[in-house]
Order: C-alpha cells, then structure tokens, then sequence
C-alpha cells in the first residue's frame, strides 16, 4: 500500500524563513533563512537544543506564529489557508485533554467545532481510539488514565478528522523511557498504516534516528539548520534496529551537527 | 505605569459621568414636583444646575459629596462629633481590636488544628457553619447583651463582631500555610533527627508566613465590615456605621454618602498598609518581589 | 452547680469519644467524619445549657437551648413569613439578578482587555469595601419592601462575582487555546467549549462568597426600613423588647437558611466541577 503512494511530492515548503520576536531585551532572532521541503508521507524529526526554534518551526507552519511575508507553503497554501481546509493535526507536549470531557469527548471536540455529522463523529472517534489502541477506554475521564494513555488520546484527537499532516511536538517528552520506547513503535505503525506526513519535534538522539526519514538538525542563536540528514534506515523498523551499526552511524552525525552548532557555548 | 493607569482612570471617568447623569436623573423629579407645586414649567436646562445642589437629593453629585466630605474632614476639630476624622478613628480602632483579635484566634485555631487531628474534624466543620451565618443578625443581640452584663463600652461587642468575620481567613490561610511542607521536606528533617517542635520553629512556621500575610488583606477588609455593621444597630453615636444610620434617619442623604466615602477610603487605606506590610514581610524573607 | 458538673462532664466525655473516633480507622471515612462534627455540635449546645443553668443567666442575657427550641416550635408560622420575605423576595431573587448581571458583563467586557485592567482593579477595590453601607440609600430608592433588599443584595454580590468570573476566563492555559487555534475554532465555539467549562471553579467560588453576602445584605437592609415582616425586622424589634429568645430561634433560622444555601451550592458545584482536582473522588 505504501509503495502506491507518492512520496517525495512536496507537502511543506520553507525558503529563507525569517522570524524574529521582539523582547524586552530586544529583537531575538528565532528563526533565520530556513530552507526546507517536506514530501509527502516523509517522517521528519527536529532535533537541537533548546532556543533552537525547532518547536517555532512547527508553530509557524500550523500558523500558530506569524513570519513576515509568504515564505512557507502547506499544501501549496499559506498556512493560515491550510489550517482552514484541516490541513494538519497538531500534538502537544501535555495531552491537553479537557478534564470535563471523557477521552471519546476529547476526541470528539474537534469534530464538533469543525461540525462533522453525529453519526460521523461517533464513527470517527471509534475508528481512531481503535487506531491508538484505547478502545474501551472512550467513557474514561482524561484523569483516570496514565500518562502514556493520554498521550496516546491527544494523538487520536489529532487524527481524527484525517489531516494528512501530523505535527508533534515533543508528544512523548514527559514520560519515562519505556512507555516512550513503546509508544515510538506505535507510532511508527501508524504512520505506515496511514501514510501520513509527519514532523516531529523531539530533544532525544535516539528517538529521532528511530523514527525518521529525515533528520533536521537546529541549532540556537539565531535558530537555524545546520544540517539535513536523509536516513537511510529502512521503513520497516524493529525495536532492535537501534544496535544497527547504520542506526549507529547516524546518530553519531545527528551528535557531531548537534555539537557544532553549540560551538559557540 | 501609565499603561495600568489610563484603562483604571477611563473606567473611573466613565463612572463618575454615569454618576452625574444619574444625579440629573433621580433628582430631576423633586425639581419638577417643585415646579408644579408653584404652577410653573421649567425646561430642561433649567432642571439641571437645580440638580447638583439640593439639601436633601436622591443622589448626590460627586462634587457635593467630595464638599460634604471635606466639611467632615478639614471643616471640624477632630475630637467634634461632626468631625469624620473624629468618627473614622473611632471605626479604625474597632477594626484594628477585631482584626487583632481575629488573627490571635485564626493563628490559634490553625494550630491546635494541624496538631491535633480531633480538632480538625470537631472545629473545622463548624468553622466554615460559622461563616455560612450572617453575623449581622448577631450584631444587634450582642450589642445588647453587652450591655445587659454592663459593658458600656460598644468597642467590645464591635470587635467581636469584627473578629467573627476576620477570624476565618486566617484560619484557612493558616491550616493550609501549615500543611504546605511536602513529605520530602519533613522527611529530611526527620533524617536530621529534628524533634517535632524543632520541625514546627524551623519549617512549618517559615513555610505558612507567605500564607499568613496573603490572609491579612481580606482578613482586615472582613474586620472592617464586621465593625461598621456593628456600629449600625439603633443606639450607635460613634463610628462611620453609626453617621451612616444617623444620615438615614434624618434624611440627611449627604452625611451618609460623606460616612460612605470616608469608609471607602479608610478601607483603601487599610488594604494599602496591609499591603505594604506583606511587601515588606516578604522580602525580610528574600520571597522575590 | 450539678448543671456545671454535668455539662462539663459530658464535654470531657464527648471530646475523649471524639478524640477516640478521630484516631480510628472510623475517622478516615465520611461517616466518621459527619459523626465527629455533629457530637462537637451537640456538645456546644449541652455546654451552653449546663452553663446558662449552672450560673443561673437571666433569659434576659442568654436564654438556653431548652428556651429557644419550644420558641422556634412555637412560632413557626411567623419564623417562616420572615423567612419568606428576607431569604425568598429579598436574598434569593437580589443574588439571581446580580450573578445574571455579573455573568453578561463578564462575558461583555470579555473581548476588550482595555475595560478588564480598568474594571478588575476597581472592581477588587470595591469587594473590599463596606458596599452594605448602600442599604440605606437603597431602601430610599426602592422603599421599604423586599425591592430595595434585593438592591442592595445585588450590589453586593455583583463585584465578588464579576472578578471570579473575568478570572475564570482567563484561566485557561496557553495549550489550550493553540488547539482551539489549530482547529481555527471561532471566538463563541472557544468560549462555550473551552473557556466557560474552565471558569466554572472560579465562578463557583465567587457563588459561596456571595451567598454569604446575600443573607447579610437581606438583614441589614431591614434595619434601616421594612415592612412588619422580616427577619432583619424581627431581629431589631425583638432586641429592642429585650425577647432574646425569639432572637436566637430567627438566627437558628438564619443559621439554616445560609448553611443550606451554601450547601446547595457546593451540591450543584460538586456536579459541574466533578473533575476539578479538589472534587474528583
């Protein structure tokens, strides 16, 4: 099914991006002259340190930052456009989850202000709770599940009226190493289930290479690419890949970019 | 600055304008009653200047108000009856009494409760019930009794009734300050050997102060209240509450609005001293501004 | 003197009973609790008999419980037309009007920030403020009926109100709104979705306040006009007669009338804010 699709068509396209906010210490610069192109159903990663503006990156193509002028184009729209047409799904940090509503509720909302039918939403939120694995769990309130599981509604709330754009930013930062290790293969088969296009913003060597298709590495002050890493690992990727030698190799190259970039610390 | 100011002072404006229209307004129908009386028209330009400064209007303008005040404050000798400075203090000491003795309980209440768990369950219950009574309808009965016993003196009912209502933010302020201490703290205390006073002196105590001063500001409005109310009952001479009933009896609209004001300020005064002293206590503490 | 003994006795004897419940496993559960509360509550009005007795205190001064209980008996038809015209006219429908009045302008002066930092800081400096002051320019206004008590009730309760609505809705967090953002949800769909459901601990809160102030605006409103009915009317009158045990059975009233208002409200807030963290079972 995968190999139908047509990947490497460009999806988000990024050319001498330019944002900076203005501090009481004056103007910073959080973005400067990124260039990028995003395909379609790729798997891309943000990875720096903090203050790299790999989280600004994410907010200005959902449109949740404003850069001055038309450089960055989602589905060959401006982003204020695309997330008109539901072009993308965002993920954040903490699940976010309305304490008043149950999850199926949660995952609901965003069908209700979009104003899918009744019988579609209830459709849809069964489809993509079954799809994060927490079908009997659609009656809960958000507080009555665990960290991981709530992570896991946040994403289904995400999926759920079919953007073809996921953006995740740091969704597994808070939780510990194994319910993030577990959750990092759920993703990957979703991601082969769906085909979606992903980015995701992440602070973790290994969860990057793990995942991606494309490695972006950022660095701070000004935020900037230092260096785009294509990875060569294969789609299919089991737990135990991560002792490859290339799984290796690369994430060597993602610490050397990292490194660099903080040449100046 | 400026920028917290210019909304506040717009707002201000816009009431002090609603206030003026509100004047013309209610007071226009005595104008116009007048007018009839004496077989005359007046227009409407005529009924606005008659507006601003009858002896007795519905509702003064704020300009009469601020006069009769500055009568009561500036025009007197303090010790007059008519003085407001004079029956402010009066008010001010009552306050200062309940809000004493508001804290004294609160602080003692809070302590016995966090160290004996048979007092939580037995007061804290019917601490809340306390505030869940208007204390209003006390005030008239111990004003009485106080005096039934022989106490002529209305400063102790006053404080009573001023303390009843202060007591309780304290207490809650308290209970909770005491308890903020997590077991991670305590257990490295526990790990020093540190005796349960040494425990209250050198980390409860610390911990609740921030708590404590953040009650004072509501607590000393609560006292305030609890002393005019007690001032109001039939019978009261001194005091801003006792002004207020006067000016209502008598019908004289413009004392009362004059006592209103001055207990407004008063109040603001009070919030701002308090205020000051949480700052200060605050950064004796090296709590970040 | 036996009274004393008595009533002392039975004070050392509940508070051992009490302290006994409380380090039992009974006083970690509801039951144990509601039982701890309610012997200290009896044991008040024990103590209170045993002293008034034991001191032979004229009625005049404090009549006890075994007076006041026949009173309240007694005058039912009378506790309850007061009851009716202060808690019912003068209280209920002020603290209606003015938590409706509190809500719209709330939700009025919402979009502009400008009236917010001018109203909040009037609008705190005015909940502090003796406002009961008002009643009598009210009943002046409005006469001496249960109108001008639902007046000043409105006063009093509008600014305690208005304040915890404003900051209820503003207390969502920043996440919260970027997922609105992302959904492009409109200003009304945030609202009602979002924001409203999460100003709902705040404006709870403002309520409990405000019920309290109701019933003291209601009374205090009465002292300065009223009709001959009322229980701020009774209460004054009464004092006057020196009939002190009438006193006590409308304060008992008063007692109730704020303690089930209050309970009312925690009720309904334990409903709606079922998920609030101080609320979750």
């Amino acid at each position: 099914m995968k190999d139908t699709l047509n990947i490497g068509q460009p999806v988000i396209e990024a050319k001498g991006l330019n944002l900076v906010f203005q501090t009481g210490d004056g103007p910073v610069h959080a973005l400067r002259d990124v260039n990028l192109t995003i395909g379609k159903g790729e798997f891309v990663s943000f990875i720096g340190p903090s203050g790299c503006g790999k989280t600004t990156f994410l907010r200005c193509i959902a449109a949740l930052e404003h850069p001055a002028g038309v450089t960055l184009t989602v589905n060959g729209m401006t982003p204020d456009q695309a997330r008109q047409s539901r072009a993308y799904g965002y993920v954040f940090q903490a699940a976010g989850l309305y304490p008043w509503r149950t999850i199926a509720g949660n995952v609901k909302l965003p069908l209700e202000i979009m104003g899918f039918s009744k019988a579609d939403q209830e459709a849809r939120v069964r489809k993509v709770l079954e799809l994060v694995e927490l079908s009997g769990f659609g009656a809960k309130y958000p507080w009555q599940l665990s960290g991981g599981m709530q992570q896991r509604a946040s994403i289904a709330r995400a999926l759920a009226f079919d953007a073809d754009i996921l953006l995740m930013d740091e969704p597994f930062g808070a939780l510990d190493e194994i319910v993030r290790d577990r959750l990092n293969e759920e993703l990957l088969k979703l991601w082969a289930r769906t085909g979606k296009t992903i980015g995701f913003v992440t602070h973790s060597i290994p969860e990057a290479v793990y995942l991606s298709t494309k490695i972006v590495v950022m660095s701070p002050r000004p935020g900037r690419i230092t260096d785009i890493i294509d990875s060569p690992l294969p789609r299919e990727r089991p737990l135990d890949i991560r002792d490859s030698k290339a799984f290796i190799d690369i994430a060597h190259r993602v610490r050397e970019g990292l490194r660099a970039g903080h040449g100046d610390d | 600055m400026t920028e917290r100011a210019l909304p506040i002072l717009t707002v201000l404006a816009a009431i002090v304008a609603l206030w003026y229209a509100g004047a013309v307004w209610l007071n226009s129908t005595w104008v116009y009653d007048q007018a009839q009386r004496a077989g005359t028209s007046v227009t409407l330009a005529e009924v606005i200047p008659q507006t601003m400064s009858q002896a007795r209007p519905l509702l003064p303008p704020p300009h009469q108000v601020a006069a009769e005040l500055w009568k009561g404050v500036a025009g007197q000798k303090v010790t007059s009856k008519r003085s407001l400075v004079y029956h402010g203090y009066v008010t001010f000491r009552g306050t200062m009494m309940g809000f004493a003795l508001g804290i004294v309980l609160g602080v003692g209440l809070a302590l016995a409760i966090v160290r004996y768990r048979v007092m939580e369950l037995s007061v804290m219950p019917w601490a809340i019930i306390s505030q869940t009574i208007p204390i209003v309808a006390l005030a008239p009965m111990i004003l009485t009794v106080a005096n039934q016993i022989g106490v002529d003196n209305r400063e102790v009912p006053k404080a009573i009734i001023a303390a009843y209502l202060s007591f309780f933010p304290v207490l809650v302020s308290m209970v909770k300050g005491l308890r903020a201490p997590d077991a991670m703290q305590l257990d490295l205390l526990r790990t020093y050997g540190a005796s349960d006073a040494q425990i209250f002196r050198k980390l409860r105590l610390p911990a609740s102060m921030p708590y404590f001063f953040a009650s004072l500001k509501v607590a000393v409005a609560a006292a305030l209240i609890g002393t005019i109310v007690g001032e109001l009952p039939t019978g009261a001479i001194e005091g801003l509450g006792a002004r207020m009933l006067i000016g209502s009896q008598f019908g004289e609209p413009l004392i009362m609005w004059a006592a209103l004001f001055a207990a407004a300020i008063l109040a603001g005064g009070l919030i701002l001293l308090v205020g000051l002293i949480e700052r200060l206590a605050r950064a004796r503490m090296g709590a970040p501004a | 003197m036996i009274w004393l003994v008595g009533a002392v006795g039975f004070w050392l004897a509940a508070w051992a009973v009490n302290a006994q419940i409380a380090a039992s496993p009974l006083g970690q559960r509801r039951g144990g609790r509601v039982l701890v509360a309610a012997l200290f509550g009896v044991t008040v009005l024990v103590l209170w008999e045993g002293l008034v007795r034991g001191f032979a205190v004229s009625p005049v001064i404090l009549p006890g419980p075994s007076i006041i209980g026949p009173k309240i008996a007694g005058n039912l038809g009378t506790l309850w037309a007061d009851f009716v015209q202060t808690v019912v006219k003068g209280a209920l429908s002020g603290f209606a009007i003015g938590a409706v009045a509190a809500f719209v302008t709330a939700i009025a002066i919402d979009r502009s920030p400008f009236l917010q930092k001018g109203l909040l800081p009037i609008g705190n400096f005015v909940s502090a403020l003796p406002i009961v002051g008002l009643a009598p320019v009210l009943v002046m206004w409005f006469g001496f009926d249960w109108q001008s008590k639902a007046a000043v009730v409105v006063v009093m309760v509008f600014f305690p109100l208005l304040v915890n609505m404003v900051a209820g809705l503003q207390a969502t967090d920043r996440l919260s709104r970027d997922l609105m953002a992302t959904w492009s949800a409109s200003y009304w769909q945030a609202l009602f979705k979002l924001r409203l459901p999460a100003a709902m601990p705040f404006v709870f809160n403002g309520l409990k306040i405000a019920a309290t102030l109701a019933l003291i605006g209601a009374i205090v409103a009465e002292f300065f006009g009223s009709p001959i009915v009322g229980m701020g009317f009774r209460i004054s009158t009464e004092v006057g007669r020196l009939g002190l045990d009438m006193v006590w059975a409308e304060i008992a009233v008063a007692a109730l009338a704020g303690s089930a208002l209050y309970g009312v409200i925690a009720l309904i807030e334990s409903w709606v804010t079922f998920w609030h963290p101080s609320q979750r079972k």
